[in-house]
């Protein structure tokens, strides 16, 4: 439950916080970080415009991935107390949910039958396929690490022991930083600020979305930010007393959304084409991973 | 009292066929299914008492040729004569409604209900019976009877060879289960099962790894593990829409029922077993999702996908024969566990699929998903009906889909936590794949759904005609049902599950019950989980209405970057969606492409044409029978159409086998001449 109330907390000004440090960044003032917060409740307020194509999809696919994005937080733990819902293997459960949310979205925008949204659709289903081994190796590593298969157990039991551990903590943290952001379509992979549709992922997909419903998307997106940081955050805090971890766990959240910000401003989006190459080689750093925890359990033949 | 019910049963097909042509032609739809409903509930009776009251067993004396016919229902027995009386079931009752467009041909029909109940019939009794001669007579009727359902519309060239396609690899099967029988019987004089119980365990480890790979052969071409699959994605196109679903849902699994029975009864090197199953099913599986993603037809991207799941089948039995191998008796629970629920869940999911599809089929007339569009609108029974099967198929909870595959994955990152270096890296390359293919099922499946259903119609024909009947749409509730319980109580098999692992592991030690019993907690876990879920999403769309309902909403065109007007053909189309996978994929794939460029000042209209191949397919079959045919071409001089030559080749065939025997008998006398010196 713990891990449930900071996630939302954090969720409310994480965005606000990359913003910020893009707009420090390119030499400006910026908005205060709660802005992005206020714009989504400005578009919870206001009414929509639908597409006489669309159907009762379109109309039930954003409810549905913000809620698959919640009943994946509920899975996250925080410290030593569990998430409110913890079982072994959870972060199959964990994937597989954020899948289905996934699944509603892409078809949504097929939904309406645009030219653009489908090739939004399309990018999305295939980079959130190439992402999906990443994390399953980076959770299966860990799980070999600690002998334990739920999130809360492998994180509550996570000690790092020598120096080559703790390159495995650097290295994960570097794996998910990387997830969240093709998860949510940013820099790297995606510029959300584009103005040019045929270069948009995400952005294009919700293009006919508005009004609540692109309140929640863009509301799930800042949800689905604090969850990764949160995961990320487990790597650190694994058996701290609650009142050294939770300004420990707001302090990491912090340094994630300016590292956020900061690769957004110095990097340029790549070619379309290059991005599942780029994709692969978190594949290959979370089988590093794998290896090196192999190394330290002394497994290797 | 179960060898009484058994009789009535095969009796009863009997007696239908017999007395079918003194039947009016109108009421014999409505007595086919009948019967089949009166064979379905006697055969569920035998199944669920084998379920509460134990194995059973009684013998038949049998002929000389064929010796004692022991007919024994085990638990695995009687899990597939459930799962395949359900589908049965689903697929008579929408089979009638969907054959009363071809009213008409009623001969056809009557044939066709005869090999329906044929088929059922035997893939029963192959499930009963434990003779290895008597298996492959049913084994046989089988073949054939699906080949007579198969090619239904014969009139189109399509269909008839898809059908003979079927038939022939059915007899390459055969060939190697009578080999593999034949082995056996010649070295223990017995045609029981259990016979090869008693040869395997005799002989050392190799012979009973070589009989296992004739065994695998022949159940593998009707399960279709890659390469064994190319008569599936002819097949299954060419049926009609309910023997598709029964051919994807129940006819492969015999195969892997085979495989199941096969690895319960060999006593040998389990852990080579093991990896080589592993490492064929991630390839199966990989490259059944690869192919179905780029395929055009609807029913062949689903047929490619029964492929797909094959694979996922294979690795949970994989698994569970590295735990018997190495004697780890949780891997041995989850992985045959997940292997056997994944054969209810995806008879359960894929006969839906194929049913909706059949219904798109008689709407539009076409499979060709470039051509659909829109449907949900025209008939949105079907429509959501397919959406839980697509959404399932992709393992998504809160469906029956994920159960099986997170029973799967917790053998997985159990195994994970072994010593064994080789076991730890397959796990980790089995991971990847069913990794890999979670994610490529979903972007087939949101291809499938999101083309064929959603958007605007892409060709204007033919689109106000569709009207669905609530009746012919009822088996398919049925079948939905089923899919969300499984999903939401997944507890609901796992006792039988419990039961049927038992078997290839009598010794089951308590520990393994307590972690056994976890499992099941945490099934429970995920069904309340995954009942969370929809409660949750239920409520806030409520919420969501509530408050949306109050403000100002209006309806428009999609948005078109500034276009306003509306046309079908700015739509995203199927090829196009997949087209970035296909560009990272194409090493795998065989796309041919025909294309001409747009030339001249006013170009007239341009035309592309992609085409998907079975890059296997053609490599193992088509490439080898070409050559083959050459070879065979040198000779054709020999065919000159002259009748003296002809009766020549009769004078030196006949002299030869004459004069041949006396030169080897003269040759031996020689060499026994020249020994004795």
């Amino acid at each position: 439950m713990l891990s449930f109330l900071l996630i939302i907390l954090v969720s409310t000004f994480f965005m606000g916080i990359v913003i910020r440090t893009k707009s420090i960044a390119s030499g400006r003032k910026g908005p205060g970080i709660f802005q992005p917060m206020r714009d989504i409740i400005r578009l919870w307020k206001k009414g929509a415009v639908y597409s006489r194509t669309t159907s009762f999809i379109f109309q039930i696919a954003p409810t549905a991935y913000f809620v698959s994005v919640i009943m994946a937080i509920l899975m996250i733990p925080h410290a030593n107390n569990p998430g409110l819902i913890s079982f072994d293997g959870d972060f199959v459960m964990f994937a597989y949910i954020l899948a289905f949310g996934k699944f509603l979205m892409i078809i949504s925008a097929l939904d309406t039958g645009s030219s653009f949204e489908g090739m939004g659709a399309s990018r999305e289903a295939l980079f959130s396929m190439l992402v999906e081994p990443a994390f399953f190796i980076l959770m299966g590593s860990f799980a070999l690490f600690t002998g334990h298969t739920s999130f809360h157990s492998i994180f509550s039991a996570l000690h790092y022991g020598s120096y080559i551990a703790y390159m495995l903590g650097g290295m994960a943290t570097f794996v998910l930083v990387i997830i969240a952001m093709i998860e949510n379509s940013r820099m790297p992979v995606d510029d959300p600020k584009t103005h040019l549709e045929l270069t948009m992922i995400h952005e294009v997909m919700v293009l006919d979305n508005s009004g609540f419903d692109l309140g929640l998307i863009n509301y799930t997106a800042n949800l689905k930010f604090a969850m990764y940081g949160a995961i990320i955050s487990n790597f650190f805090i694994s058996a701290l007393p609650i009142e050294i971890s939770i300004p420990l766990f707001l302090v990491i959240q912090f340094i994630f959304a300016i590292i956020v910000g900061i690769i957004e401003s110095f990097s340029a989006r790549y070619r379309m084409g290059h991005n599942p190459q780029f994709i692969f080689i978190l594949t290959s750093v979370s089988l590093l991973i794998f290896f090196g925890v192999l190394l330290v359990l002394g497994k290797f033949m | 009292m179960y060898k009484i019910l058994i009789e009535i049963f095969n009796l009863l097909a009997i007696i239908t066929i017999i007395c079918f042509p003194l039947f009016k032609t109108k009421g014999r739809g409505i007595m086919g299914i009948s019967i089949i409903t009166v064979q379905v509930i006697i055969s569920s009776i035998v199944a669920v008492s084998v379920f509460s009251d134990g194995a059973f067993e009684y013998a038949y004396k049998g002929s000389v040729v064929t010796g004692i016919i022991p007919v024994r229902i085990d638990y695995l027995s009687a899990w597939f004569i459930l799962v395949i009386g359900f589908t049965f079931l689903t697929g008579a009752w929408y089979g009638l409604q969907y054959m009363k467009k071809y009213i008409e041909q009623a001969g056809n029909i009557s044939m066709h209900i005869i090999a329906f109940i044929l088929l059922y019939t035997a893939l029963i009794d192959i499930c009963l019976v434990q003779n290895g001669f008597v298996m492959l007579i049913f084994w046989e009727i089988m073949a054939l009877g699906a080949f007579i359902l198969i090619i239904f519309e014969h009139y189109k060239i399509a269909t008839l060879k898809a059908g003979i396609n079927f038939l022939i690899q059915s007899h390459v099967s055969i060939l190697f289960l009578t080999i593999a029988f034949m082995w056996v019987k010649t070295k223990t004089n017995s045609f029981d099962f259990e016979a090869i119980t008693a040869f395997t365990s005799s002989h050392p480890a190799v012979i009973g790894v070589v009989l296992f790979a004739m065994f695998f052969i022949g159940f593998a071409i009707k399960a279709g593990f890659v390469p064994f699959h190319t008569w599936l994605p002819l097949a299954h196109p060419a049926a009609p829409a309910h023997i598709s679903g029964i051919m994807s849902g129940v006819i492969i699994k015999i195969g892997i029922y085979g495989i199941l029975r096969v690895l319960m009864l060999l006593r040998t090197d389990m852990v080579s077993i093991g990896y080589f199953l592993l490492f064929i099913s991630v390839g199966t599986g990989i490259y059944g999702v690869m192919q179905a993603i780029v395929q055009h037809n609807l029913k062949k991207l689903l047929a490619y996908h029964s492929i797909e799941n094959i694979g996922i089948l294979g690795i949970g039995m994989g698994l569970g024969c590295l735990g018997l191998g190495y004697n780890n008796q949780l891997l041995t629970l989850t992985g045959f566990g997940g292997a056997l629920l994944h054969t209810l869940n995806h008879s359960l999911f894929k006969s839906l699929l194929f049913y909706s599809a059949g219904n798109v089929y008689q709407a539009m007339h076409t499979m060709n998903i470039e051509a659909l569009g829109g449907l949900l609108k025209r008939m949105p029974r079907s429509a959501y009906l397919f959406l839980i099967g697509a959404l399932a198929i992709c393992g998504l909870p809160p469906f029956n889909g994920f159960i099986s595959e997170f029973f799967i994955y917790n053998g997985l990152f159990h195994g994970l936590l072994q010593n064994n270096f080789l076991f730890i890296m397959t796990i980790l390359f089995t991971i990847i794949g069913l990794v890999l293919i979670g994610g490529l099922a979903l972007i087939c499946f949101t291809k499938a759904f999101g083309m064929v259903f959603l958007g605007t119609p892409r060709l204007k024909s033919n689109i106000d005609k569709v009207k669905e009947h609530p009746v012919k749409i009822f088996p398919m509730y049925l079948i939905a049902l089923a899919i969300v319980v499984i999903g939401i109580v997944p507890i609901l098999f796992s006792p039988s599950l419990l039961k049927i692992v038992h078997l290839y592991q009598p010794d089951l030690n308590k520990e393994v019950l307590i972690q056994f019993k976890n499992i099941v907690h945490k099934l429970t876990s995920v069904g309340w989980y995954s009942f969370g879920f929809i409660i949750l999403t239920a409520l806030l769309y409520y919420l969501r209405y509530f408050i949306t309902s109050r403000r100002q909403n209006s309806i428009d065109a999609t948005w078109g970057c500034g276009y306003t007007g509306e046309t079908s053909k700015m739509q995203y189309t199927a090829s196009s969606f997949i087209r970035s996978y296909r560009k990272l994929a194409e090493p795998v794939l065989l796309i041919k492409k025909e294309k001409k460029e747009a030339t001249g000042l006013y170009p007239k209209i341009v035309k592309q044409k992609t085409h998907s191949n079975d890059k296997i397919e053609s490599w193992l079959i088509d490439k080898p029978l070409l050559l083959f045919r050459k070879f065979l071409n040198l000779f054709v001089f020999l065919q000159n159409g002259n009748i003296r030559a002809y009766i020549l080749y009769g004078f030196i065939f006949v002299g030869l086998s004459v004069i041949v025997p006396l030169i080897i008998d003269k040759i031996t006398t020689i060499l026994n001449f020249l020994n004795q010196l």
